[in-house]
């Protein structure tokens, strides 16, 4: 007992203090990109040829009719899509031109999907508050179903990790509960295998309306590095209606936090 | 018979072509020498279906790979003989339709499609989690079913227990939930999403498995990676297995319901994961790895914080988990919980923590060396008892000797480049590359085509081999007591779905 008393007095009180103050990142972090299609080349296409799951197109002059939504020719074309991305090294450092600098900045959430494609000099649009009868329900107490579907278990761990004592979800009134009778949303991981689809939607039928659904980490916003597998349904928004949209592979703790806290209305601006 | 180290490739014509009964021979007087089936899988190559073995021998620090060509669907099966290949054979059918007709315990695997094969599926795909489960009758017997969705955050599978009152009499695990199509994608291969695939098909294991697929493709193109780059691998896979330890070493703590080191372990947890994201920026090493290398190096600022992170996390890891030991309830719980004798853990092939906590004495690291380990020991740890105990014992004991082992690395960083140019993948070849996880050994074989495409690329995750080892753990137990020997354990449903 004394043992205990003494390490408590040893370990000390650590749990982070966002909002109210950042949370530092590495330096080799990466988050939010920041695009300068100034810089390409006409004809380029390196960045988008090197992405492992087709989440850019690319910023060129040619004449492809499919290249993007703002008609052909201009340079404006480049984006990325923070839906698919896994923040990986590979198109940063294979642009010849530094077109593509990936910041540490770790706020990402969105609630709509094409919110989460980010072109040359966008405005950042982050996740905004529920609507005002949803926030007079949830605003105080959001309880989740975490149900992983083909997650490889990174996103599920740092969904995990924001309940224990480094960040102690618990002092927002978030919480992550065992029956989906007692939640008021569903919190998905994974790119929805094949197999845990009627398990998924098993559980989003037993949680009582009004409900959410957090589709949190690349998977279950859009297949991740599973994309386009026959096995799997490129994530949960083409079967159910999604909330919240955590970009990552996996979202770090802070990037899920700042969104929950962004769609309660606890927090806003960049 | 063809013997090679980890990490090398051989040409496919240097296999000797075994007949059935020399193949299945030669299994099984290896195996009675001590030998374990790593992996063993169908690929369709030269035009028909081939059964490949992979033996390693701890002994000799040699791995020999075993084939033959099986011309007819009905294959005689091992596993009666040979308890260790149950579940390959059983992968075997379901991949390939080869019927093992008189095997003990044939059910699906994974739920999956067949891959491509000269013989037709032997079933139908069904729904996943329905199948014939093993059950007792009885008056007083009664069933409890668990899952997929279970109370935690945590990945998918399905449990059915056979209880006498309390008792277990028997556990039967059915998995699949997970399974993401990723060794059929692999056909043809490799594709530019393949090592995003592999540094997430256990995703808790990014460096375990990333390392074991950056070696088989340097086998097969026959790079080498630097010392310095290999230095960090293992630096980054010690990371990894910190990480993990420490996460299970609290979550067992908070199965027995002792708090202090529950919380304090899930918060160091994370101190071990943001090393890792120092030296590349992802908490679980996502793009540090390449085959070849390694894509972001060390400097003197990040070693000197890296070194005193560790110091620290060190201090208060030794802490937390110091009150385990101390403490008569905790001690209580994890004694005489769960075990599993070194005899069955040897007859079913169990590896890692896993197995040293029943006193099998093997680590890849050591055993068939990889990478930096290859110059650089680290000591081995194993218990005898092979309960919750032990394996408590050992994962704390391992994470001493990987804070050691980083602490000593990276004082001594050989200097060069971190990444070193390949080429085209051989053809016709086969590369074997093993590493050892924090669940234990990882085992990959590729198999390429005459123009240097994947025609198979097996992957072997322990977790393969240690979910049966969890449901003999469970037998004549409390159910009350699952939920501690499944986190003594923490295998992965991923991994095993592929
Ligand atoms: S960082 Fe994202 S957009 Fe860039 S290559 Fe990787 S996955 Fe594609
Ligand atoms: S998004 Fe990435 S980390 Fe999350 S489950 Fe998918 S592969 Fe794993």
């Amino acid at each position: 007992m004394f043992r205990a008393i003494a390490a408590r007095l040893k370990q000390g009180h650590r749990t982070t203090r966002y909002p109210a103050e950042p949370v530092p990142m590495p330096d080799r972090f990466r988050g939010y990109p920041r695009l300068d299609a100034s810089a390409c080349p006409d004809g380029c296409r390196v960045c988008a040829d090197v992405c492992p799951v087709g989440a850019i197109t690319p910023g060129t002059r040619d004449s492809d009719p499919n290249n993007g939504p703002k008609g052909l020719g201009t340079r404006e074309n480049l984006s990325i899509d923070l839906g698919k991305c896994l923040f990986c090294p590979d198109c940063s450092e294979a642009c010849p031109r530094g077109a593509i600098t990936y910041t540490n900045d770790p706020a990402l959430a969105a609630n709509r999907r094409e919110d989460l494609i980010v072109r040359p000099g966008d405005e950042r649009r982050l996740a905004q508050a529920l609507e005002q009868k949803m926030l007079s329900l949830f605003g105080r107490s959001l309880k989740f179903r975490e149900v992983s579907a083909a997650g490889c278990n990174a996103c599920e761990a740092d969904t995990n990790v924001l309940s224990t004592i480094g960040w102690d979800l618990g002092r927002f009134g978030i919480q992550f509960v065992a029956s989906p009778r007692h939640a008021d949303g569903l919190w998905v991981t994974g790119p929805v295998s094949e197999n845990m689809k009627d398990a998924l939607l098993a559980t989003y039928e037993a949680i009582p309306a009004p409900k959410i659904v957090v589709a949190c980490g690349a998977c279950a916003i859009n297949g991740g590095p599973f994309i386009d597998s026959p096995e799997v349904h490129n994530g949960v928004d083409r079967l159910l209606p999604v909330d919240l949209f955590i970009p990552g592979c996996p979202p770090h703790p802070v990037t899920i936090l700042d969104g929950l806290l962004r769609l309660l209305g606890k927090l806003e601006g960049a | 018979m063809k013997t090679l180290h980890n990490g090398m490739g051989v040409a496919l014509d240097q296999i000797p072509d075994m007949n059935d009964a020399t193949f299945l021979q030669t299994i099984l007087d290896l195996t009675d020498h001590g030998w374990r089936v790593s992996s063993y899988f169908g690929a369709m190559t030269d035009g028909g279906l081939r059964l490949y073995a992979l033996l390693s021998s701890k002994a000799e620090g040699i791995l020999t790979v075993l084939t033959t060509r099986v011309g007819d669907p009905h294959f005689p099966s091992l596993a009666n003989l040979c308890p260790q290949v149950h579940l390959f054979e059983r992968e075997i059918a379901e991949q390939f339709g080869v019927a093992f007709d008189d095997h003990p315990w044939m059910k699906p695997v994974r739920f999956q499609n067949e891959l491509p094969s000269c013989f037709p599926p032997l079933r139908e795909r069904g729904t996943v989690g329905v199948m014939d489960y093993f059950r007792i009758e009885g008056e007083e017997v009664h069933e409890v079913a668990v899952g997929p969705v279970h109370a935690g955050i945590i990945e998918p599978g399905h449990f059915r227990f056979q209880c006498y009152g309390e008792q277990v009499f028997h556990l039967e695990i059915s998995l699949g939930f997970q399974h993401r199509g990723i060794e059929a994608a692999l056909l043809g291969g490799p594709h530019k999403n393949t090592f995003v695939r592999m540094e997430t098909t256990a995703g808790d294991t990014t460096i375990g498995h990333g390392q074991a697929y950056a070696m088989a493709i340097e086998a097969l193109t026959g790079t080498r990676a630097s010392a310095r780059a290999e230095v960090i691998r293992g630096i980054a896979l010690e990371l990894e297995r910190l990480a993990n330890h420490t996460g299970d070493l609290g979550a067992i703590a908070g199965d027995v319901g002792y708090l202090p080191t529950a919380s304090f372990c899930g918060r160091i947890r994370g101190d071990f994961l943001n090393m890792s994201a120092l030296l590349c920026g992802s908490r679980f090493g996502r793009g540090l790895i390449t085959p070849g290398g390694i894509r972001f190096d060390l400097n003197a600022t990040l070693i000197g914080a890296l070194r005193q992170r560790l110091a620290a996390a060190r201090e208060d890891l030794s802490n937390a988990v110091e009150l385990l030991w101390n403490t008569p309830s905790v001690m209580g719980r994890l004694e005489n919980t769960g075990a599993l004798s070194e005899k069955d853990a040897r007859s079913i092939g169990l590896v890692g923590p896993a197995a040293r906590a029943c006193g099998i004495n093997y680590d890849v690291r050591r055993d068939l060396p990889f990478g930096i380990y290859r110059l650089a020991q680290i000591p081995v740890v194993t218990a005898g008892t092979g309960d919750v105990h032990a394996r408590t014992m050992v994962r704390w004991l391992e994470a001493e000797k990987s804070m050691d082992f980083i602490e000593e690395q990276i004082g001594q960083l050989p200097g060069g480049a971190i990444c070193t140019a390949g080429g085209e993948l051989a053809p016709n070849h086969l590369a074997v590359a093993l590493t050892e996880g924090w669940r234990g050994e990882i085992c990959h074989v590729a198999i390429t085509d005459g123009t240097g495409r994947f025609a198979r690329y097996k992957i072997t995750d322990p977790s393969f081999h240690n979910w049966t080892g969890l449901a003999f753990a469970l037998r004549g137990q409390q159910i009350s007591d699952f939920p501690l020997c499944n986190k003594s354990f923490n295998l992965s449903y991923c991994g095993f779905d592929l």
